[in-house]
């Protein structure tokens, strides 16, 4: 039997061998053909350790820094390790609620896994670090992370500067995958405009970890380890002692102040109305002040610097005046008969002055700032009968005030810069259908109409005036430490000048900087005289309107000022606007002189420390913006309502709300647990107290979730 | 002495002893790769007994200790208490019931004092002895279908003991026991039929129920057509198709479904869907199981696990590996179980391609030279019983092998002399050294 069944022998043979086979090309198939497994076995068992390198630092034009480097430190915490816990302990050490605890302790392990290290508290408090660090041995599986932070030691700076926080997708995505999650980018103002400088180099550490994600120690003894390259400074032409002034002076003001040096363009300093303070972007109340201010409808986070369209108005006269004198329409000499507003179109152009010669040539009409003068200066620079044809003549006009830096674009080297506007043909064809004549749009001749500037626009105007028609595009960034042959494209376009209107004669200009001296020293700018200097300046007093309620209404006008000094050496030039604060030679006038005294002279006079007092402490918040707030917030509110029908958030608390103070409003019942950030709207609105609520553990325990 | 030593080693078959050695050697090697840490000093923790590798070294001692036992008694011995092993075995397997201790979810073993023993991998040498025995009977008939089943029955009755202790790789293990059936007439048929079932079953996990009923369906109506003829001449052979046809559908229909709901367990529901890469379905979730992962938005599969991470070791191994003590994978904790059930691992990633195809061309070796004493053998006992080393060799092998390179599902049973585990050293060491004991009296008849 067992002869017969040899055979079998080698089946049973052969199917070993066969099995073998089959494990053996497998094996091959994992070892040699596919390379995914050792990638993965590199990612399982070596860490990529980010080290990150010290922010780079923006010193002023005198070495100070405006911004410096701080340790803050993260709360993290490891899921798997924390055992034998005392919550409640932890919970009171760190004012949370139990559920609380355990909502963050679940995210935590839903983002980064049981084992893996996650932030449960970013950024401690001070106090918050202290506590914890006295308590920590109780609470195992709870680490303090450092954590570099930006601080400002001058309070200022926030709208230039801008800020840091986290990566979000969108960012990763742009840089090529550059950024990685937990990254720290710039997010706006020069630590946008400049990330690459600012950032330095990430160093990289290859650590090796076990399956519980401790690290055991240098891969390869730091082999492949590269390490970081801290950031590098920028010097600025920022003068760090006129921006605190300059943000002095516009406390509890919308507006703008801008202040250039006209020999290199650089910017000396630059403040916006509403100001805040940059630290307050740091730290751990930052996301909570950042959708406050998102909220307020007088947009504080706004540089209106660079973001803020006005109206010249007045401020717009020299331009046209030097528009005219080159397209050769006038001398310096013409002379416009003003009985007191302009008639010529048919329909009155009202000028404050009537008479006497007050526009008898040009330099009397800067100092005067006579409108009729300047609207029919501009009338002729458009009909120029040697261009005779009207549209050609806008045109050459439109040409003007592109080379002026009106309408376009200057190229600062902050992120989202308006271009203002300078309206042109098509809008106007399209506006009229064609039929319109220099009549139509005449006060475009002082600065209103649809003509729209922003401050740097306007300062850098006065540059150019100042230089006699060349200017540097305004800038911040003066140099980079260390700076190579590479960082040459940063900066290149900042350290060209631009010659674009040198063809206007010596005489046109030194017409329109006399009368600008004029405005000073007779005119309507006598407010910003100073003793021993000669200013140039120009008054303006722009009309605006918005809509409110749906109804248009006029609103108080814009203080406009702009001037340069010393007239015949230009040192610095500003522009400066106030919303809705009245004369331009009441307030623009007043700030602008105290900078360039502070500038100028490194010291105020007596008559200006005054002044600074007076103006710092007036509130000229225009009065609109509280119906505004409210109307905005009532909408938001709705929207939110019906958005979320579901239990959550703001139904909780409006039920919350009834139930703490029946009689009242919700709204208000709300606004008891923490007031409403905008300074008392007529009925805070719930909406605010909920939106800002990006911290919930910070409300106390209150009735509503008894009832619950 | 003199005389006695060299009777021992007469006829001894010193291949078969060689490759043991080197086996045991790359199994410490292996162990020591896995479970030394950076600055112990070699000499001194090998001798310690506090680290795994030393107490594997310990075991090795043992087992070449007992080794030379077996070699030292008299080769009559085994045939004439087969039986009486093989009744131990069973009364040990019984005694487990009240007696085991529960160690990492297994119930089959059992302990007294600092001593842990698994009845059921002893019961492989028993088995295998006494399946020889029963088949060496001269008067015994293989061809009758009594016999097959009484032999039947001595494989399968440990094996349904152990799945009652929860150790469904181990009883696995029995069933490589019918390749020495096959060896010894059991018609072939019945492997087939073996063979087919286990891809009816794998087809019914892979295939939605419907097509694959119909894909029966359409198979039947074909053999049916192109068997017309003998329908005609005996009506017999229709309905015997059409009960094949109503089983295959019963087994896809009802058969799985009630094997996964109701005889496997969590584990192993998971284990068998992660080799085969596919989702739980749902009917089959127990308990926790099947949680959809937060990240990646599938099913998480803690088998899935193992299996990735341990292709993964082995994949990065590469062509020459990264050498003893380099491989991230296996160095640093990544692979579950990697001293005893993984720890091929280990090879994979420190030696490469080259490393495993070494290890495994040892192991063919190791396994052709046991058939090939079987062949040789004169004694029926002798060969159902090399058979029986050679079946139980090769299932461990072969399915340890392939649960860490993912083509079987993970059944927790040891990779032959190379694993951690004092008990299934001394296991093989047992069953290989009663064959060479046997084999060295090959000349003699034995019943």
């Amino acid at each position: 039997m067992s002869v017969f069944n040899k055979s079998r022998s080698y089946i049973i043979r052969i199917i070993f061998l066969s099995v073998f086979i089959v494990i053996i090309a497998q094996l091959a198939n994992l070892q040699l053909v596919s390379n995914k497994y050792l990638e993965l076995a590199k990612n399982n068992a070596v860490f990529q350790k980010i080290v990150y390198p010290e922010r780079g630092i923006i010193f002023d034009r005198n070495g100070k820094a405006v911004l410096n480097n701080t340790i803050m430190f993260d709360l993290m915490v490891t899921p798997a390790e924390v055992k034998n816990f005392d919550t409640t302990a932890f919970c009171n050490l760190m004012q949370i609620d139990t559920t609380e605890f355990r909502t963050r302790i679940v995210n935590a392990i839903i983002k980064n896994s049981r084992v893996r290290p996650s932030i449960f508290h970013s950024l401690l408090t001070p106090e918050m670090q202290a506590r914890f660090e006295e308590n920590s041995w109780r609470f195992p599986g709870f680490v303090l992370q450092q954590r570099p932070v930006r601080t400002y030691p001058f309070n200022v700076g926030a709208h230039i500067l801008g800020y840091i926080s986290e990566v979000d997708g969108k960012d990763i995505e742009r840089s090529g995958n550059f950024y990685r999650m937990g990254d720290y980018v710039g997010k706006n103002g020069l630590e946008y405009s400049y990330e690459r400088v600012l950032m330095g180099q990430r160093g990289v550490q290859y650590m090796i970890k076990d399956n519980k994600n401790r690290l055991v120690g240098h891969y390869e003894n730091g082999e492949f380890d590269t390490t970081a390259i801290a950031g590098r400074g920028l010097k600025t032409h920022l003068d760090v002692d006129l921006q605190v002034l300059a943000e002095k002076l516009l406390a509890n003001k919308v507006g703008s102040v801008v202040a250039l040096d006209p020999k290199t363009g650089g910017i000396l300093a630059m403040a916006s109305g509403p100001v805040f303070n940059p630290n307050d972007l740091t730290g751990p109340e930052k996301n909570r002040n950042y959708a406050k201010m998102v909220l307020n409808v007088r947009a504080p986070l706004l540089n209106r610097g660079i973001k803020g369209r006005y109206p010249p108005g007045s401020t717009f006269k020299p331009l046209g005046g030097l528009v005219a004198l080159d397209e050769g329409v006038i001398t310096p000499a013409y002379g416009y008969p003003c009985g007191g507003g302009y008639y010529a179109c048919g329909r009155r152009v009202g000028c404050t002055h009537s008479g006497g010669g007050h526009a008898a040539n040009l330099r009397l009409a800067i100092a005067n700032s006579c409108n009729s003068y300047f609207v029919q200066v501009y009338r002729m620079a458009v009909d120029n009968p040697r261009i005779g044809n009207m549209r050609k003549g806008f045109e050459g006009w439109e040409d003007y005030m592109h080379k002026f830096g009106l309408g376009v674009r200057l190229g600062v080297d902050l992120p989202s810069e308006d271009k203002g506007n300078i309206p042109t043909i098509a809008a106007y064809d399209k506006e009229y259908r064609g039929a319109w004549t220099s009549c139509t749009n005449l006060t475009l001749g002082i600065g209103q109409d649809k003509m729209l500037a922003t401050p740097l626009q306007l300062a850098n105007a006065m540059c150019i005036i100042a230089n006699k028609g060349s200017y540097y595009t305004p800038h911040f960034v003066d140099s980079i430490d260390g700076e190579t042959a590479a960082d040459a494209p940063i900066l290149a376009k900042y350290r060209q000048k631009h010659e674009v209107l040198t063809h206007i004669s010596d005489t046109a200009y030194n017409a329109i900087i006399n009368g600008m001296n004029d405005v000073v020293t007779r005119g309507t700018a006598r407010v910003a005289m100073i003793p021993g200097i000669d200013v140039c300046a120009k008054t303006g007093t722009a009309e605006n309107y918005t809509i409110l309620d749906r109804r248009r209404i006029k609103l108080k006008d814009n203080s406009m000022f702009v001037c340069f000094a010393p007239k015949d050496n230009p040192k610095i030039a500003i522009a400066v606007a106030v919303e809705n604060a009245g004369y331009g030679a009441t307030w623009a006038g007043p700030i602008a002189r105290i900078l360039m005294e502070k500038f100028l002279l490194d010291s105020l006079t007596n008559k200006s420390k005054a002044d600074l007092e007076r103006i710092s402490n007036t509130n000229l918040m225009p009065s609109y913006y509280d119906r505004l707030q409210y109307v905005t917030d009532s909408a938001r509110a709705e929207e939110m309502a019906r958005i979320r029908k579901d239990s959550t958030g703001l139904r909780r608390y409006l039920k919350g709300g009834i139930k703490t103070a029946p009689g009242k409003d919700t709204a208000q019942a709300g606004n008891n647990r923490k007031p409403a950030p905008a300074p008392a709207p007529k009925k805070p609105s719930a909406l605010i107290v909920f939106m800002t609520e990006d911290r919930k553990y910070t409300r106390p325990v209150t009735v509503f979730e008894e009832l619950i | 002495m003199s005389q006695k030593k060299a009777e021992i080693s007469k006829g001894v078959d010193y291949i078969l002893i060689i490759v043991y050695l080197v086996l045991v050697a790359t199994g410490l090697m292996a162990i020591f790769g896995v479970t030394y840490t950076e600055g112990d000093p070699v000499v001194q923790s090998f001798i310690g007994y506090k680290t795994d590798y030393s107490r594997q070294f310990f075991y090795a001692c043992i087992s070449l200790v007992l080794g030379l036992f077996i070699l030292l008694t008299d080769s009559k011995f085994f045939p004439a208490t087969a039986n009486l092993w093989y009744a131990g075995g069973i009364l040990l397997l019984l005694l487990v019931f009240p007696f085991h201790s529960s160690v990492k979810g297994t119930e089959s073993i059992i302990r007294f004092g600092g001593f842990q023993f698994q009845p059921a991998e002893f019961c492989k040498v028993t088995v295998a002895l006494a399946l020889a025995k029963y088949l060496s009977d001269p008067e015994l008939d293989f061809s009758k279908t009594r016999s097959q089943l009484i032999a039947t029955a001595i494989v399968m009755a440990p094996a349904i003991l152990t799945i009652f202790q929860k150790e469904t790789g181990l009883a696995l293990v029995f069933c490589s026991f019918f390749f020495v059936m096959y060896r010894e007439g059991l018609p072939a048929i019945i492997l087939v039929i073996g063979f087919a079932i286990a891809a009816l079953v794998v087809a019914t996990l892979l295939m939605d129920k419907n097509l694959l009923a119909v894909i029966l369906t359409v198979i039947a109506a074909l053999v049916v057509l192109f068997s017309l003829r003998q329908i005609r001449r005996d009506k017999a052979v229709l309905v015997k198709i059409i009960l094949i046809w109503v089983l295959c559908v019963g087994i896809q229909r009802f058969g799985v479904p009630f094997l996964f709901e109701h005889v496997l367990g969590k584990h192993q529901v998971e284990r068998i869907y992660s080799t085969i890469g596919k989702e739980i379905p749902q009917e089959y979730l127990k308990g926790n199981m099947g949680e959809i992962d937060a990240k990646t938005g599938k099913q998480s599969n803690t088998a899935d696990y193992n299996v990735k991470q341990s292709k993964i070791a082995v994949g990065s191994g590469g062509l020459y590996g990264k050498g003893l003590l380099s491989g991230t994978q296996t160095r640093y904790g990544f692979v579950p179980e990697q001293r005893t059930d993984f720890i091929f691992d280990t090879i994979g990633e420190g030696f490469g391609f080259v490393g495993s195809i070494t290890l495994l061309g040892l192991y063919i070796l190791l396994l052709f030279r046991i058939i090939r004493i079987a062949e040789r053998q004169r004694s029926t006992f002798s060969r159902c019983y090399a058979y029986g080393v050679a079946s139980v060799f090769f299932f461990h092998i072969a399915v340890n092998v392939a649960m860490t390179i993912g083509l079987a599902p993970v059944i927790g049973i040891p990779l032959p002399l190379i694993s951690y585990g004092g008990t299934s050293l001394l296991t093989f060491t047992i069953l290989l050294f009663i064959l060479i004991r046997l084999d060295a009296d090959r000349q003699m008849v034995l019943r």
